[in-house]
């Protein structure tokens, strides 16, 4: 009886104790400071990147050391880095320094992540932070600043004859055409199985469209996101028409990411429309790497616009015990390691970084590099939102693969039917969002 | 002094029974009751899966599940996988009761039958996506046998991709449902078979009258959870196609909303929708049986 009083009351402490450190706030703010050598502790970082995790990440550990001498880098990678991360956000235990998922609303932000500075402060230093800001404050930084077109092999397209890059999605596919008929390349692959490549597509949106508004100021206003010359009907009319007429693998279900790849790399694949993260990775695999060329998507829109978008952002974990040495990271990442250049071969998020020479070409034909408008105030995430109760997905494979499906005759839709389709489910979740919104 | 072996013999048989329980009894509550108790409180809200917002919104997702035919016309797919279970079964009982005979090389049979169970579902998913890719084995193996105008895009047509798919399934779980039956047959006692040999019985007539009689509980259990198997058929179509082209079954779609869409609480709703249904299965199965032996 005694002992298991005794032991009673001991758990209670050590519950008790438990429940107080729980409450107990931290206030230590991640001040930055002015001393390297001063801010120390133990950091966990969890990247996606799990190709390089043990290489180049122990490397940039061993750099980052030589300013920090006293903060000590673990690095954790997860390959489904979207699906795993957000699970363990449900505990406090998500490292120290994560990037951001985009799946998680901004306006939830603040709940997990920790403010990095006031909008205003950080616009004048890094471009595309407006995406993660709610409340004037930004909670990420992009790892990069990425850019989304076609991936082309030079030399199938000189094989094919093909002398002047297609601008219209018409040029575009009567090019796709002549790569089929004169060479034995497939001429445009859409890694259907994979799921995630067909989403990039999304990432092109604006080009179509000719403005940098139309994504986050336009779209979430209009019942019309997927009608007949709206840019989501000609965007994906591109996929369809290709598909139709042949112009694609002869059997999607059966692909393979990572063979695509060499595939394009060696000239068995004309194009695939993906982002610019996506250019050395071919490059490495590639005979002669001045093949691999890129090109923006074809549009009818007068002005060439090819979005930049921050690839995943980096933020510090609000339950994070070593906030100054979390921030002197995600500082030291983002201005010193070249990550963004050299590990995801595309732009530094750093104000005024010079353009990749890929891109040179276009800068003289007046094509435009910029950032999408970011949603206008009081209507952050709000595509988002519509997108997910609509169960629409226009960041998921799913309505892409139909169309596929529907295209080589395994689906008895056309696709106007299946745009249709899509556009009810738009009106209709728009109009709930904005009656839950008014609640 | 208090020492274990001064207490009666009943109350260290108390005592013990609550030592050993107390390990599997709280693996089971943490591991199995407590998520079916939170699975059942998400889905009667509109959580996401990670907000500290939690609203409930009574049967809301219930009805909305049960007024869209989105939700439940994915059942048809299932019924791939239930006529497949009777192939399964079948070939399943046919195997083991020629391996319960004398054969030659009866063992090294019983390993090549039993082997694809042994084998993890992702590794398979993979060995299949090959055998079925255009001018994969599948193809290969028909062209060299003259049958190469039988080729088709095995998993590229929707009218196909399910049997396909289903027939994967069947190599996959064949394995078991024949181990078990083989372990049925060969508790059957030896003096039945001399006698009915002595009888003049042939093998058929060996196999309706004793094996069959002998292994009915085994049969029906099988049954059971073959059946339920095919209501949540899952893993052969999601590492394969993903549930694109027509091959998505009730599972695929639940995981697709709670994590694609982030509705855990919809999700939630089609997953004891799911439970559900394998309870009701399983109960009238029980039923019927018990009706045969009356």
């Amino acid at each position: 009886m005694k002992l298991s009083k005794v032991l009673m009351s001991l758990l209670s402490v050590v519950l008790l104790a438990g429940l107080f450190t729980g409450c107990t706030s931290k206030k230590d703010e991640p001040a930055a400071s002015s001393d390297p050598k001063a801010v120390e502790g133990e950091i966990t970082v969890i990247t996606q990147r799990t190709d390089i995790v043990d290489t180049v990440f122990q490397d940039y550990a061993k750099e980052f050391n030589k300013l920090y001498p006293n903060v000590k880098v673990n690095f954790q990678a997860l390959a489904d880095y979207d699906g795993q991360i957000k699970i363990r956000m449900g505990t406090r235990d998500y490292g120290d320094v994560l990037l951001i998922p985009g799946s998680i609303p901004v306006e939830e932000l603040p709940n997990f992540f920790e403010p990095l500075g006031t909008y205003e402060e950080m616009k004048n230093k890094y471009t595309g932070i407006e995406e993660r800001t709610v409340d004037h404050n930004s909670y990420g930084i992009p790892i990069a600043m990425v850019y989304s077109g076609v991936i082309y092999n030079k030399k199938v397209f000189k094989d094919a004859g093909i002398t002047q890059l297609p601008k219209t999605p018409d040029q575009f596919l009567t090019a796709l055409q002549q790569i089929k008929d004169k060479t034995k390349a497939v001429p445009l692959f859409t890694n259907y199985a994979s799921g995630w490549a067909l989403t990039q597509w999304e990432s092109s949106l604006a080009t179509l469209a000719g403005t940098k508004e139309y994504v986050n100021v336009t779209q979430p206003n209009t019942d019309d996101n997927f009608t007949k010359g709206q840019p989501h009907y000609e965007l994906y009319k591109v996929l369809y028409d290709a598909a139709k007429k042949g112009l694609i693998e002869k059997d999607p279900t059966t692909t393979d990411w990572e063979t695509s790849k060499a595939d394009l790399a060696q000239g068995k694949i004309g194009t695939m429309v993906l982002g610019s993260w996506a250019i050395d990775q071919i490059k490495s695999t590639a005979p002669n790497k001045d093949d691999i060329g890129f090109m923006p998507f074809p549009t009818n829109a007068s002005k060439v616009l090819v979005p930049l978008a921050g690839d995943f952002n980096l933020g510090i974990n609000v339950n994070s015990e070593n906030k100054p040495a979390a921030r002197a990271w995600v500082d030291w990442f983002t201005e010193k390691s070249n990550y963004a250049v050299e590990q995801a071969g595309s732009i530094s998020p750093l104000k005024g970084a010079p353009m990749p020479s890929i891109l040179k070409q276009y800068e003289d034909q007046g094509v435009v590099f910029e950032t999408l408008t970011p949603s206008p105030k009081g209507q952050e995430g709000i595509v988002d939102k519509i997108d997910k109760m609509g169960e629409i997905g226009l960041w998921q494979p799913d309505f892409k693969k139909r169309i596929i499906e529907a295209a080589v005759g395994n689906r008895p839709e056309s696709y106007d039917a299946i745009m249709k389709d899509l556009n009810d489910a738009w009106v209709k979740a728009r109009a709930e969002v904005a009656a839950k919104e008014a609640k | 002094m208090l020492k274990f072996s001064n207490l009666s013999y009943s109350k260290q048989r108390l005592a013990i029974i609550v030592a050993f329980s107390f390990i599997p009894l709280a693996l089971l509550i943490t591991f199995a009751y407590l998520p079916v108790i939170n699975m059942f409180k998400y889905s009667f809200s509109d959580w996401n899966g990670y907000s500290k917002r939690l609203e409930y919104v009574g049967f809301e997702n219930y009805i909305k599940i049960f007024t869209d035919p989105e939700y439940f016309s994915v059942f048809k797919v299932s019924l791939y996988y239930f006529v497949a279970t009777f192939v399964q079964m079948g070939l399943a009982l046919y195997f083991a009761s020629i391996l319960s005979f004398q054969t030659w090389f009866k063992n090294f049979f019983k390993g090549v039958l039993f082997f694809p169970s042994l084998m993890n579902g992702v590794a398979i998913g993979f060995i299949f996506l090959f055998f079925f890719k255009p001018d994969g084995t599948l193809d290969t193996l028909l062209q060299a046998v003259g049958l190469g105008s039988y080729v088709k895009l095995w998993l590229g047509n929707p009218e196909i991709i399910n049997i396909s798919l289903a027939g994967t399934s069947i190599w996959r779980y064949m394995g078991f449902n024949f181990i078990v039956f083989l372990g049925a047959i060969s508790s059957i006692s030896s003096d039945l078979y001399e006698a009915a040999d002595i009888d003049g019985a042939n093998r058929w007539h060996q196999f309706r009258s004793i094996i069959l009689p002998s292994i009915k509980r085994i049969l029906q259990l099988n049954l059971i959870l073959a059946i339920s198997g095919a209501v949540s058929a899952f893993d052969i179509p999601y590492i394969m196609t993903g549930g694109s082209n027509g091959s998505e079954t009730f599972v695929i779609q639940t995981l697709d909303v709670a994590f694609k869409y982030s509705k855990v609480g919809l999700a939630s709703a089609m997953a004891v929708i799911l439970l559900l249904i394998v309870i009701a299965v399983t109960l009238l199965q029980r039923l019927l049986i018990r009706g045969e032996e009356d």
